[in-house]
């Protein structure tokens, strides 16, 4: 059924569909409307036989999804930023021992300085944290994920993050098909745990492992993850043969089959970048779109394929790893090794800066035209930069960083953008 | 593509009105996106909200920087927030004020801009009469219907239902008739000015 609604409720909707046993969260933005809708649907009594679990923190959602995971429930829950990282050792544990809890990331910055506004920061903070990480292009595609996400982590008993760009997704009115619980009942079936805690059948979750073992056990993790890379395309296709749409996959190409350049990207930011290729395709340029849907498991070969015939690829992401550049770029690099294509990373949107169409056709131009460095931040205000680095030169005490940019800069709320 | 810039003051219900003209475009069969400027929104500071439609879907994401309509819940804004940045040449413009377009001091946007396009409405007076609250958001939108005639009264009306129920929703209903009334003398008097 076609609906007008906000990105969170479309998700909170999505997973009540999945029917899930266990919620936990603590709230923060700009997660909180999709379990304040999950909580909604708990209390009426429309979303039965699901408890909802009130925390005092993110470390207990997490260790509270744990529990209930491995006590054989349907395990969901949801955060950002900070509270991601508050809950970082719990989140490891939930890999580790193989559960399939599913958690929306809806996806801001990390301070400090403090900002809530969208970037990929916190989720590429848990880059390595064991668990499959799924971006969404759309609010649709977010709705989608979930329920795939659900029946991935099951199949795999392994937990899923759905990344969902903070604000720009999940607070969006936009159009989406919502399924019928008919649909979803069919495509996911009933959660089988491989392992449960049962006082019928006891056994221990979570014991001890050392040098024996342990190797083995973190190579396990890999190779399930090896396995999604064969499962994620199958379970999009069979998610498209039901409800008639591409959501979810590997990777997703746009206007690539003749392209000299190829912009690659994760998220929201997919539909602007789109935008920015068909003008220069208006204007004759070559160029296309890759969006990766699974940045974990990273998907090799898929990313090699599509982007074989690029003379330049040029990656923009919306994070980055301090003091060497790009984090979605290296990988992409991997799996470029050996190609003769010239590389280009553009960072962008941090801390919720706008990425613009006219700065992504002015920023595409320059590394066509060869003038782009290897790494750029685009629509970085050097002014103050410049005025910072000039401060620190000149004096020992040259204060707090932030707050001298914001004082260069006077007054933020007159500017539209 | 249409794009609607709203802009407005914390509890104003800005949002809540991007989200509302999304809802009314829906019902008349356009795809369109609201969303906030995402700021952390406290009352009283200024905020923005956006909408486009669109009779395709839209992936574009980015802030509304060259709107085709303006809608101005709080005139002292005027003063602070360059709220016409960017408005294309034939942009409609309604601002929420008892004062007349060019009684604001508005000259200079009067000659830059279409003049019959540019409108009044005193939504905040309107809302406190048929809310006993000064929330002008509503109100303003059965202004915009009848100021461009891009969306209709009815899914106005439409979308107010579907985001408020009872006597709120029955207030703004009214509010937002008053208002599209209103705005249609205002226009009929603009174009008999011009003409006369």
């Amino acid at each position: 059924m076609l609906k007008q609604v906000e990105g969170s409720a479309a998700v909170a909707e999505a997973v009540a569909l999945a029917r899930p046993e266990v919620i936990c969260a603590y709230p923060i933005s700009p997660q909180t409307h999709i379990v304040e809708g999950l909580g909604e649907r708990v209390k009426d009594g429309s979303l039965a036989h699901c408890e909802f679990i009130n925390v005092e923190s993110e470390f207990a959602a997490m260790s509270v999804a744990i529990g209930s995971s491995a006590a054989g429930a349907r395990t969901y829950t949801a955060t950002a930023s900070q509270g991601l990282l508050f809950m970082a050792e719990a989140v490891y544990n939930a890999s580790g021992l193989g559960l399939p809890i599913v958690m929306t990331v809806a996806n801001r910055a990390i301070g400090a300085p403090i900002n809530i506004w969208n970037d990929h920061s916190d989720s590429m903070s848990q880059r390595d944290c064991g668990w499959l990480q799924l971006f969404a292009e759309t609010n649709q595609e977010a709705l989608d994920l979930h329920i795939q996400a659900f029946r991935l982590a099951e199949e795999l008993s392994m937990p899923v993050m759905v990344c969902m760009d903070g604000f720009i997704l999940t607070h969006a009115y936009e159009r989406v098909d919502m399924p019928s619980q008919a649909d979803v009942d069919a495509f996911l079936p009933p959660y089988e745990p491989r392992q449960v805690l049962d006082v019928k059948e006891p056994v221990s979750i979570g014991a001890m492992v050392g040098p024996e073992a342990f190797m083995e056990v973190r190579y396990l993790a890999h190779a399930k993850q090896t396995m999604a890379l064969e499962r994620i395309p199958h379970i999009a296709a069979e998610f498209k043969a039901r409800f008639g749409r591409d959501s979810g996959g590997l990777v997703r190409s746009y206007r690539c089959e003749d392209a000299e350049t190829v912009v690659v990207a994760l998220g929201s930011v997919l539909g602007t970048i789109k935008d920015a290729v068909d003008e220069m395709r208006a204007g004759g340029v070559r160029i296309g779109v890759l969006g990766i849907q699974s940045f974990r498991p990273f998907p090799l070969a898929a990313v090699r394929a599509a982007l074989q015939g690029a003379k330049r690829v040029v990656v923009l992401e919306k994070s980055f790893s301090v003091g060497l550049g790009g984090v979605v770029s290296t990988d992409v690099r991997l799996a470029l090794a050996g190609l003769d294509s010239q590389g280009y990373t553009v960072i962008a949107g941090l801390g919720g800066r706008a990425i613009t169409q006219a700065s992504l056709v002015r920023t595409l131009g320059e590394a066509i035209a060869g003038t782009l460095q290897p790494l750029t931040f685009m629509d970085l205000d050097w002014r103050i930069v410049n005025r910072q680095l000039e401060r620190e030169a000149s004096m020992r005490r040259s204060g707090p960083i932030a707050e001298n940019l914001l004082r260069d800069l006077g007054s933020v709320a007159s500017k539209v953008s | 593509m249409l794009q609607i810039r709203i802009h407005g003051r914390g509890g104003q219900g800005v949002v809540t009105a991007a989200e509302m003209l999304s809802i009314a475009a829906f019902e008349q069969g356009h795809h369109a996106q609201a969303f906030p400027s995402f700021g952390s929104e406290r009352t009283g500071a200024p905020v923005v909200a956006f909408c486009r439609m669109d009779d395709h879907a839209i992936r574009l994401r980015e802030p509304i920087l060259a709107p085709d309509v303006l809608i101005v819940q709080d005139p002292t804004l005027l003063h602070q927030v360059d709220v016409f940045q960017g408005l294309k040449p034939d942009g409609y413009v309604l601002i929420n004020t008892r004062r007349s377009f060019d009684a604001l001091g508005l000259a200079d946007i009067s000659r830059r801009f279409r003049h019959e396009r540019l409108t009044t409405v005193p939504a905040t007076d309107i809302a406190l009469k048929v809310l006993g609250r000064p929330l002008p958001n509503a109100v303003l939108l059965g202004g915009f219907a009848a100021l461009s005639g891009l969306i209709t009264l009815d899914a106005v009306e439409h979308a107010i239902r579907h985001k408020f129920s009872g006597k709120v929703a029955d207030g703004n209903v009214a509010g937002a008739k008053e208002a599209y009334a209103y705005v249609q003398k205002e226009m009929k008097e603009l174009a008999h000015a011009q003409t006369s």
